[in-house]
């Protein structure tokens, strides 16, 4: 049977093919919005033609001639322009482009594909542009995800994707962000900054529980892959295999986080059977890598490396929590946040009695950053019943709900509030001890430690 | 959603035969994009089926065991790739990329993995709660 509609394949070529085509005609263009703009050229020329002549046996060398003869003719244009301008004898405003187009078009064939590819990641995630305009602009020119997916993964409107990235190719032509990899002095800040956008991509995805809306999940899946060739483009770097390494790990858990009726699971009650072994192998090795490359691990290796100890875990009872409580303390020793010490708090907790845990939980109840957040309440709710305070449990439970942004995590507080009521209720009628309870530690574990 | 890209025997897979160094490097390279664009998450060749056995049961009777080689090279599994893609259209554009012999047929097929949500409304809580419970079975070597 052969594809009668060209449509989903042209779309294909377009995912394997935009990010190399937009980085090669950003190195000689010196300008990614342009480049942006005839590749979508050469992508239009293609849903024109194609379905008429069919898909040519190399895609992307078809669209890469289209979009590079844009380009050069563009290039024409300008230097017709600025000759014009010399014999008018007012070019000093003109910014030449300093390449002939025939040097051009020989620099695009050249297989520095790698380097551009970089480059073009260095400028989508510059720091001139503001984080919804990274976010935006690598899933666009990196993903080659269209402004509507990128709307509906971040459930915003498509006119506020769109206005994000033409206001981003904006300020950086206007920046003057030049398309190169960052002097090695500046190399680490920028990388930290790649990363981050790729995180944050991920766990865009990741806080989505439900199935509601299948472009969340498929964010997971394009930001591990971001991450995937950013470790092929960054080989060296530790913490990119760090980063991709807590990615695999955390994605293996996503067909467990969910029950069969749409409600999360918790980290300690997932069937670990519905763990994906792949993608943990994956992770472990992706940790190997990092951890070979440096020591001390650096913030995403060692989140990574708490993710591991839970991978590693075959039951709940397993879990090495004396190992997860230190490499929390190296954690919050590296990048110092409350989140950090609220993770710590639940490792102490589990290590070495809930007691321990609400000690160091008391400690963070000023925190401003986490006033307006439903982890401190849910988590120091959780120690008072597990100590069989049931009464105070109960006004904390109560107090996360009202914070929580997410409707089915305020269900599930809002029974935990009245469990704990009724078992206070029972307790001053009988004497009855309360049960034990898990905690949300998968959620709390994925926050962002820095920020 | 996740594809596994089946490589069918032929004669020379079940005898054996390596494939031409040129093949070889090609296929190299090509793994090498797999690896690049962040679209493999694993892949193997697999021996010829004299190095392998059935396992097969009839009506509810014990399984009995059948040593390799099987006889229809076709239908045999020669090698596997899994690849994390956006649709069934770029499992087959990544699948159409693979290097060929210069002679001879190759075929590839394409097939997609279940996730469990495939199911759909179909698969009420029980459905799939006995699925899982039978895939941690399985899982449990």
């Amino acid at each position: 049977m052969t594809a009668s509609d060209p449509r989903p394949a042209i779309d294909a070529v377009w995912r394997t093919e935009s990010a190399r085509l937009i980085a090669g005609l950003a190195r000689f263009l010196h300008d990614v919005g342009l480049a942006e703009e005839f590749a979508q050229d050469a992508l239009v020329a293609a849903l024109e033609q194609w379905p008429e002549t069919g898909i040519p046996r190399n895609p992307g060398a078809w669209l890469t001639t289209i979009a590079k003869r844009r380009a050069i003719d563009h290039l024409r244009r300008r230097e017709r322009f600025a000759a014009n301008l010399v014999e008018l004898g007012r070019n000093q405003g003109v910014d030449g482009v300093g390449t002939a187009p025939d040097a051009a078009s020989e620099q695009l064939d050249s297989d520095d594909i790698q380097d551009d590819l970089l480059r073009l990641v260095f400028v989508s995630c510059h720091p001139v542009l503001s984080t919804d305009a990274r976010v935006a602009l690598t899933l666009r020119l990196l993903g080659g995800l269209t402004t509507e997916e990128i709307a509906r993964g971040f459930l915003v409107p498509e006119s506020t994707v769109a206005q994000r990235i033409v206001r981003a190719k904006r300020t950086l032509t206007k920046a003057g962000v030049p398309f190169e990899v960052p002097a090695p002095a500046d190399r680490p800040a920028r990388i930290a900054s790649v990363l981050s956008v790729i995180y944050l991509i991920f766990n865009e995805g990741y806080a989505a529980t439900s199935g509601e809306d299948w472009m969340r999940p498929a964010l997971c899946e394009e930001a591990l892959r971001l991450g995937r060739v950013l470790a092929g483009l960054l080989p060296e770097d530790a913490e990119v295999h760090g980063l991709v390494a807590l990615m695999e790990i955390q994605a293996s858990r996503m067909r467990a986080r969910t029950s069969p009726t749409g409600d999360p699971v918790l980290l300690l009650d997932q069937n670990r059977a519905r763990w994906d072994r792949l993608l943990i192998n994956r992770g472990l090795a992706a940790l190997e890598r990092s951890e070979a490359l440096a020591h001390p691990r650096g913030p995403y290796a060692m989140q990574a490396a708490i993710a591991a100890c839970h991978a590693r875990a075959r039951t709940a009872e397993e879990t090495d929590w004396i190992r997860i409580a230190a490499l929390y303390q190296a954690l919050a020793l590296q990048t110092p946040s409350p989140v950090v010490e609220l993770n710590r708090a639940v490792a102490l907790s589990m290590a070495f009695g809930p007691a321990v845990g609400l000690e160091l939980v008391d400690t963070l109840t000023g925190e401003p950053s986490l006033a307006a957040h439903h982890l401190l309440p849910s988590l120091r709710g959780d120690l008072l019943r597990r100590l069989g305070r049931d009464s105070e449990a109960a006004t904390e439970f109560a107090r996360a709900a009202t914070l929580t942004k997410n409707a089915r995590e305020r269900a599930l507080l809002a029974e935990r509030a009245a469990a704990c009521e009724a078992a206070a209720h029972r307790m001053q009628r009988t004497g009855a001890a309360a049960e034990p309870s898990a905690m949300d530690l998968d959620s709390a574990a994925r926050r962002p430690v820095t920020g | 959603m996740r594809f596994m890209v089946l490589v069918k025997s032929d004669a020379d897979t079940e005898a054996g035969v390596l494939p031409s160094e040129e093949l070889l490097t090609a296929m190299g390279r090509y793994n090498e994009e797999l690896v690049a664009a962040g679209v493999l998450l694993a892949g193997e060749g697999l021996q010829a089926s004299q190095n392998g056995a059935r396992v097969q049961w009839n009506d509810g009777a014990a399984p009995t065991v059948v040593d390799g080689p099987f006889a229809e090279a076709k239908e045999l599994v020669a090698g596997f790739w899994i690849l994390q893609v956006k649709s069934k259209a770029e499992a087959i554009e990544w699948a159409k990329r693979c290097p060929a012999p210069e002679q001879g047929e190759q075929v590839l097929e394409v097939r997609q993995i279940f996730e469990m949500d495939d199911f759909g409304d179909a698969a009420t809580p029980e459905v799939r709660e006995s699925a899982e419970a039978l895939r941690s079975k399985t899982e449990k070597k």
